[in-house]
């Protein structure tokens, strides 16, 4: 038999796999509970301050952001954006969304910031971490689906862990390479200075990284967005769910709808993180 | 000016690669820095550099690109760490200390200023000028205090408020000098801190530094690729080729007496009348007479028969040049009886201070008959340039 026969699996890694999952489920899945419980927490609270937010006061805080950060075109655009979706009938959706991308946002710049400080001052631990960034990025979200309901059963804090896995690497990536990015002479001068490891970190690699930062988050952002309607096949709530629906029953308007309302969102974030990084000096 | 040590380096070497030591072998086995590339794949930066610099003086490291002298200041506060040897200062062996007696010498005693100004663009120039006082945790009302006044120093105390990139080239190695002097340091060091400023503005901050220099009095290490730079500034000067340390002395020592055809190459082209001074070339080869009692006019004409010369250089007791006599002047003397050479024969008369240039001392050679007397800034007679001597230094200098 030629070993180029390749008509047979030789290698069975999806059994491996199964029996790896199966594993993890049976012995481990009070560890996973413990990674879900932070997440849980916070998307519950963030979940019911944004639905007992009067729409009004809400939308004239994302107004003043915009207005702030971007400019009074994006304060209007924001205004109408947040009228439209009212009017939709998606309030409640939208603000689900908002409170899912809000937490995975904030997670990915908790884990992601330093990860990616470490990243950009060890060539080492950039090279480690490279591939799981690769695979977290390019793994179609379906693939690891199943296993994050195994592990961590359906629903919204499922949706925003596998929004978390996907939309971490852009952080990491951006905030590392504004570290390195940083002239070495400002930090040979910082030395000669007399500076600490640290004081060379907080002083001038961080504030002289921080556009690429602010743009490592509005990526991480934009990717959590995209994640919503990915999020609610496995029972996320929030706009990814009349999306999901529309699918199901061919209703495309109700599709439409809520794909609109993603985007218009979507765009809003974009514009005030964007206006963010810009202002920082 | 008493001589005290301030920086003493001896026998360092800096080789880049992954295993100096086996290179360092071959090179103290007497393996040339080629060879020790051909064979290990590794660098030498610098060769078994030994010197000592004093405190107070401006020690111009000088070299051509390549020549390590880049490699060899950032040594002496251990950006680059030293492969083998000791840096002194006050005694103390930088290259040996540990990390936060390093940093202690970084914060107070050793500051720096970069080619490339390395100004922090997100900070003030009040921030960028308290940097060091900052990293020693000083609080934020004093630490500005301090840089306020080290910018006044450099003439920026009116910009405090800009960021760097509102300022030109000159002035931002302005906020750079300021930063490093307000951390008060004994030593500066200065990596070609005026090679990326254009021409007028480099010779501005030169004479600035000068300035600064005399009041200040600290001990500089300056890194220049520039001969005139060098010359203008460094008290002393150490030339460097190839990661060696090829000679150091005075500027005047180095032009007169290079000591190779590398150093001599630098010295081709450059004009010895701008840096010999007159004490340099002024010799004693002429006739002096004192002033006292017994010295008359004949015992002058004498003398200058003798020597076949026809001026005579009168000094009284402490050495002070009084003035000068031509042989026509002593006969008339004689022929009116008198007896003694008195302070009211001699007329003022052309002179030279040890300390000018050639080309001050060319004009008065040219409207005076006789060789021009040289003295000190105290009166002090140190010798006379005559039109020969001028001459022949010029020949030499124009052979190097």
């Amino acid at each position: 038999m030629s070993f180029f026969d390749f008509d047979e699996r030789v290698i069975p890694l999806n059994e491996w796999v199964q029996d790896g999952v199966d594993w993890l489920v049976e012995y481990h899945r009070d560890f996973f509970q413990m990674i879900k419980y932070p997440v849980e927490q916070s998307l519950n609270g963030v979940s019911w301050v944004l639905t007992h937010t009067h729409p009004l006061i809400f939308t004239v805080i994302m107004m003043l952001l915009a207005w702030r950060y971007s400019g009074r075109k994006t304060a209007v655009f924001t205004f109408l954006t947040m009228l439209l979706i009212g009017l939709l009938g998606f309030w409640e959706e939208a603000m689900i969304t908002v409170a899912m991308i809000i937490c995975a946002v904030v997670f990915c710049a908790i884990v992601g910031i330093p990860l990616g400080i470490l990243a950009g001052r060890s060539d080492r631990f950039e090279a480690i971490i490279r591939p799981f960034l690769d695979a977290m990025q390019t793994t179609p979200a379906f693939v690891y689906l199943v296993p994050v309901v195994m592990l961590f059963s359906i629903g919204t804090v499922s949706g925003v862990l596998a929004t978390i896995v996907f939309a971490l690497p852009p952080i990491i990536r951006l905030t590392s390479l504004g570290i390195r990015q940083v002239h070495p002479e400002l930090v040979e001068a910082a030395v000669a200075f007399g500076a600490t490891p640290f004081q060379v970190l907080r002083r001038v690699q961080i504030p002289l990284a921080m556009p690429s930062i602010m743009a490592g988050l509005n990526q991480t952002i934009m990717m959590s967005l995209s994640m919503v309607v990915i999020a609610a096949l496995i029972g996320a709530g929030g706009l990814g769910m009349p999306v999901f629906m529309g699918l199901n029953t061919l209703d495309i308007g109700l599709a439409t709808i809520g794909g609109l309302s993603i985007v218009l969102i979507a765009m809003v974030f974009d514009r005030i993180t964007q206006g963010m990084g810009k202002n920082r000096r | 000016m008493d001589k005290k040590e301030k920086i003493s380096v001896q026998g360092l070497f800096k080789i880049f690669g992954d295993k100096p030591e086996t290179a360092l072998k071959k090179l103290k086995k007497g393996s040339s820095k080629e060879e020790v590339l051909a064979e290990t794949g590794m660098t030498v930066g610098v060769q078994d550099a030994n010197f000592t610099i004093y405190e107070g003086e401006i020690f111009v490291v000088m070299g051509l690109s390549g020549s390590g002298k880049s490699t060899l200041v950032r040594m002496l506060n251990r950006l680059i760490e030293p492969t083998s040897g000791s840096i002194f200062l006050d005694g103390k062996d930088i290259a040996v200390m540990g990390k936060d007696e390093l940093k202690a010498v970084r914060r107070k005693k050793i500051s720096m200023v970069f080619q490339s100004f390395a100004l922090m663009p997100h900070l003030s120039v009040i921030e960028n000028a308290a940097f060091g006082l900052e990293m020693t945790g000083l609080k934020k009302i004093e630490r500005e205090a301090l840089a306020l006044a080290a910018l006044e120093q450099v003439g920026l105390d009116q910009w405090a408020f800009s960021m760097p990139d509102e300022l030109s080239g000159g002035m931002k190695q302005r906020v750079g000098l300021a930063r490093a002097l307000a951390v008060n340091p004994d030593v500066l060091l200065m990596d070609e801190a005026f090679s990326a400023l254009d021409p007028l503005i480099r010779a501005e901050m030169q004479d600035e530094l000068l300035k600064l220099q005399k009041k200040l009095r600290r001990t500089i290490v300056f890194i220049s690729h520039d001969l005139d730079e060098a010359m203008r500034i460094g008290d002393r000067i150490a030339i460097m080729e190839g990661g060696r340390v090829v000679q150091v002395g005075t500027p005047e020592d180095i032009l007169q007496n290079p000591a190779d055809d590398y150093v001599k190459a630098f010295f081709r082209g450059v004009d010895p009348t701008v840096i010999l001074t007159a004490k340099d070339i002024a010799v004693k080869n002429q006739v002096t007479i004192k002033i006292r009692p017994g010295n008359g006019p004949r015992t002058a004409l004498q003398r200058l028969i003798k020597h076949e010369r026809d001026f005579i250089y009168v000094i009284d007791e402490n050495e002070t040049y009084k003035g000068v006599l031509s042989r026509d002047e002593l006969i008339e003397m004689a022929d009116n009886g008198e007896k003694e050479i008195h302070e009211n024969h001699l007329k003022a008369s052309a002179f030279a201070f040890s300390s000018d240039s050639m080309q001050d001392v060319l004009p008065l050679l040219i409207d005076n008959p006789f060789p021009i007397p040289v003295t000190d800034s105290d009166g002090t007679y140190v010798g006379t340039i005559s039109k020969n001597i001028f001459l022949k230094t010029l020949h030499k200098g124009g052979q190097a």
